[in-house]
């Protein structure tokens, strides 16, 4: 037997680690489809609560949303269920490239090749177009799959302080001999909510002829003014070089993901990104759902408008109420609590009040810095926020946290 | 002339340390300690090759040997002899 059980005690073993270390991950049961108000089993063989989901990527509430869900059954009965290909063998449907020339659009971008997720996307696209000879220079906050992407490139790695433009500017001088260097960052940070630098960035990039990069998975359809992203809230529409974004989050929330920039970089992809030739073409279902989130989206700006009223209010909330938030205006809004046990703690007690929002802690965000994150939706009704911050107060009040500031949370607990 | 060992101690304090970050001595642990990523390391030893116009290899450029002070400042040495 291959399978022996030494090998088993080894990582059984190393799954107790994960628990004793207090980072081991469970999935909750959700029985409803994706909302403001879900109803959840857990832990499992629990009956189910009915709770407010306030952790959801569902930032304009589309996930469910009825035309959504009609244009996916009309993909499913027009387009069928599977193509059983990768894009370049049979994989490609019309839908494919309208999708492609619809989010070249609404990017404001010159082309664009869909990929089975933006994890897939940031994989693939930079040994896709960079070799060697190149660098990368990375924010050090970049999202994991970022990451993966770089350690899968030959081109040289350098990180900057996050969002430090004097470090990026260094890291620029340092690396000139170099014969591409690409900035590279996310537009917003989804552990911390803040924006990235795009206009300073892009400026550094004009200066240094860097090509720039942008991760704007958690921008794409709600930040900038008609919702663009990061790139047209800081005014840089058209000067970023390289868009990664998924359709899995604002865009309908199921899956997928695209390359959106320069003509040439995006063909690149489409020759030589190995998740795109070799992985399944997105389902038409998803293709055919995606296609309405956009009609929706160039109709009207009222969802991306009810996100930001509705962050507005629940920062409001929390702030009056005396937690110690992470500034920023995005819809990600971390409740700081500083203390890893202080935030499992929390998360528990507000699931028990009906508030789903769970505790990120080490190593997913960086030691003394756990947190319980929020993360508001067009989908939410004043309602909801004012019933989960009354949850929050209620329990702020149990730990006596409320008006404490992060010197003083820290002293009370511990890091 | 500085010490190689303060100059490179405060390149690290600089490149890698945040506001909040405890003080680091010559011997702080910093790759297997955290403190410095082994995907940043890249710039110390682009750093040290330009202050010091030597060219380390990159099979010696480990994060064994970049886990301290003290450790890079003898790798610096072996190159300069």
């Amino acid at each position: 037997m291959s399978y022996s059980e030494t090998i088993r005690k080894i990582y059984l073993d190393q799954i107790d680690q994960i628990k004793n270390a207090g980072i081991f991950k469970e999935e909750r049961f959700i029985h409803s489809s994706q909302a403001a108000d879900i109803e959840v089993e857990f832990p499992a063989g629990s009956s189910l609560k009915k709770v407010i989901n306030m952790c959801a990527n569902n930032y304009l509430g589309l996930s469910s949303h009825p035309d959504v869900v009609k244009a996916a059954h009309e993909g499913l009965d027009t387009r069928g269920y599977g193509m059983s290909s990768v894009r370049f063998i049979c994989g490609t449907q019309d839908i494919h490239r309208e999708l492609e020339n619809r989010m070249t659009q609404f990017l404001g971008t010159e082309d664009t090749i869909l990929f089975p997720s933006c994890m897939d996307a940031n994989a693939g696209v930079f040994e896709a177009v960079l070799s060697d000879q190149d660098v990368m220079i990375s924010d050090r906050l970049v999202h994991a799959s970022i990451i993966d992407g770089i350690r899968l490139c030959s081109a040289m790695h350098d990180t900057f302080k996050h969002s430090n433009m004097e470090h990026l500017e260094s890291k620029l001088q340092l690396h000139a001999d170099k014969r591409f260097k690409m900035v590279i960052t996310d537009g917003v940070f989804s552990m911390d909510g803040d924006t990235a630098k795009l206009d300073e960035m892009a400026e550094l990039c004009n200066k240094y002829g860097a090509m720039l990069f942008v991760d704007d998975s958690h921008a794409t359809g709600f930040i900038g003014k008609t919702g663009r992203g990061t790139h047209e809230k800081c005014g840089v529409l058209g000067n970023v070089d390289i868009i990664t974004t998924t359709f899995g989050k604002a865009l309908g929330g199921a899956s997928g993901g695209c390359v959106s920039g320069r003509k040439e970089l995006v063909e690149m992809c489409r020759q030589k990104a190995r998740p795109y030739l070799f992985s399944n073409t997105i389902a038409p279902v998803v293709v055919s759902g995606v296609l309405k989130v956009l009609e929706i989206l160039s109709e009207s700006t009222e969802r991306r408008d009810k996100l930001e009223n509705n962050t507005k209010h629940w920062r409001k909330g929390l702030t009056e109420a005396g937690f110690v938030l992470k500034e920023g205006d995005t819809p990600i809004v971390p409740v700081m609590l500083f203390n890893a046990k202080l935030s499992q703690d929390f998360s528990k007690d507000l699931y028990n009040e009906g508030i789903y929002a769970i505790g990120f802690f080490f190593p997913v965000v960086p030691n003394g810095q756990s947190r319980i994150r929020t993360q508001i939706s067009a989908g939410h009704e004043i309602h909801h926020l004012d019933k989960a911050l009354e949850a929050f107060v209620k329990i702020g009040k149990k730990y006596g946290i409320l008006g404490l500031a992060k010197q003083e949370i820290i002293e009370k607990y511990g890091l | 002339m500085e010490e190689i060992k303060d100059v490179v101690l405060n390149y690290v304090i600089e490149e890698y340390l945040e506001e909040d970050d405890e003080e680091i001595t010559y011997d702080t642990p910093l790759i297997s300690g955290g403190i410095v990523d082994s995907f940043s390391m890249v710039s110390l030893k682009r750093f040290l090759e330009n202050e010091y116009s030597i060219s380390i290899p990159d099979e010696k450029a480990t994060p064994e040997a970049f886990d301290s002070v003290n450790k890079i400042v003898a790798l610096v040495r072996e190159f300069t002899g």
